[in-house]
């Protein structure tokens, strides 16, 4: 092989090498301008939430699967931003919890204003050992509260977990209960006692 | 309409008699029990009432221009019908656009026809209350590639990108919850409360399966449902705003899943709970 042939190839070489990743930014930046043209306002569904945050456009453009560092940064910028209570509790009514965790509604175009939106939670994970019809998306919930105890450590963990799961895995499917408003403050204490009181179906 | 009410409390018997027959073993999934009832009906599907009311629209005079649509080029040549959907998306070069099948069947009772875009959209799904013609005019248009193998070219550059767009979209994450279809779609074995969920991103038979059964008649909505319908239903439990009908976001997405579904028999109009 000669030279110039050996320098014209690894010329190619560099160039796809430089391509690649610029096409696909393309891809991303003409993708997100696409979804902003073509949807619509719809019920309480406005158009304007397809605009991303920032984790959520680093989950979309990575797939779910963040370099390590942007993962870091992302978890530590989600946990600063968790309000936890101010009177310091964090346990509420097992019994309220469990309304919340069967109801699936909410947030969408189908739903009005004034419906108060659900927890979802049945919908991916086990809970009450009652209930057979959960989703397997998340993992088992079942006992949740029986193995770890109640204490106030994980009684903060549990709250913080429901308000911003992201803060510990930022492009965990669940969403941001707390952190996005879908859920008020006393909800998520509800369902915080769903998952630790000892009373709860979950730990019986 | 007679026969149709009949249709389905026979179709709503013959379900709850198979659930019956299944509820013993907890083993036994919901897909393994639509499965057996797809068997049981296999002779009739109401979704062919759907398709005999597409073929009709298809074929008769309609909008300013009174024409029908049987020079409509779906892509296999002016008025041809048998396989076009299998093969859809595609690029034409007469609207230098990717268009899937409603998107193509819009430009078609536009230009042919004579309709406004606005006219054509405004019902775009069907409801209890009233038919939707571009809805069932695509349930004709698809069973005539039933048993066709799914054969979605990419190698023009625009599918391509099409493609590769829709699988972005796909991916997109945004919203009150952060959800994507790749949040309840991209995982093997997992369902929502117990509606299990197809994997169709990272496994070929459930993007194969899941694509090839619509439009597909729903029996709990006693309804004949597009594809569109599906993606639209998605994105509003996704709590998303709603996507512009045959839109360029809508057609990459189903550009990403028909090629998805590549070598499979097209199988629709299906039959779904």
């Amino acid at each position: 092989m000669n030279a110039k042939l050996m320098k014209s190839i690894t010329v190619a070489a560099a160039l796809a090498l430089m391509v690649a990743p610029a096409q696909g930014e393309n891809l991303d930046s003409k993708t997100a301008e696409i979804v902003k043209r073509d949807f619509r306002d719809k019920g309480i569904a406005k158009a304007t939430r397809v605009n991303q945050d920032e984790l959520q456009a680093a989950c979309s453009k990575y797939v779910d699967k963040l370099p390590p560092k942007l993962k870091a940064k992302l978890e530590a910028k989600e946990a600063e931003a968790i309000k936890y209570p101010a009177d310091g509790k964090f346990m509420g009514d097992w019994k309220e919890g469990e309304k919340l965790a069967q109801s699936g509604r909410g947030m969408t175009w189908s739903d009005k204003p004034e419906d108060v939106p659900g927890g979802n939670c049945y919908n991916c994970h086990q809970l009450s050992s009652k209930e057979i019809a959960y989703g397997t998306i998340g993992p088992s919930l079942l006992n949740f509260g029986k193995v770890r105890g109640n204490g106030e450590d994980i009684q903060r963990y549990v709250y913080a977990r429901i308000y911003n799961a992201k803060a510990s895995n930022a492009c965990a499917n669940m969403p941001r209960f707390g952190h996005m408003g879908i859920l008020s403050e006393a909800q998520m204490k509800d369902l915080v006692a769903l998952l630790l009181d000892p009373e709860s179906p979950v730990n019986k | 309409m007679i026969i149709k009410q009949t249709y389905n409390a026979i179709l709503l018997l013959a379900l709850s008699a198979s659930f019956a027959a299944v509820a013993a073993d907890s083993a036994v999934t919901d897909s393994d029990r639509i499965e057996k009832y797809r068997e049981m009906i296999s002779d009739g599907n109401p979704a062919e009432f759907d398709e005999m009311r597409g073929e009709e629209l298809w074929k008769k005079a309609a909008g300013p221009n009174k024409v029908s649509l049987e020079r409509c080029d779906l892509g296999k040549g002016a008025g041809v019908v048998k396989g076009a959907y299998s093969e859809l998306p595609k690029y034409f070069k007469d609207t230098n656009k990717v268009q899937d099948l409603e998107s193509r069947l819009l430009t078609c009772m536009t230009t042919l026809q004579g309709f406004t875009e606005d006219e054509v959209a405004a019902k775009p799904f069907a409801s209890e209350k009233k038919q939707s013609d571009i809805s069932s005019l695509t349930t004709y248009v698809v069973g005539q590639s039933k048993g066709i193998k799914m054969a979605v070219s990419t190698k023009h550059p625009k599918v391509k990108e099409a493609y590769e767009i829709g699988k972005r979209i796909f991916n997109y994450r945004a919203g009150p919850y952060d959800f994507a279809c790749s949040t309840c779609h991209a995982t093997t074995g997992v369902r929502i409360r117990m509606q299990d969920l197809p994997n169709l991103s990272h496994n070929k038979k459930d993007a194969q399966s899941a694509y090839t059964t619509w439009p597909a008649y729903r029996v709990s909505q006693g309804l004949t449902r597009s594809f569109q319908w599906r993606l639209n239903d998605c994105f509003r439990q996704q709590r998303f705003p709603e996507p512009k009908f045959a839109s360029e976001a809508t057609v990459a997405l189903t550009t990403f899943l028909a090629v998805s579904a590549n070598g499979a028999e097209f199988a629709g109009p299906g039959l779904k709970r």
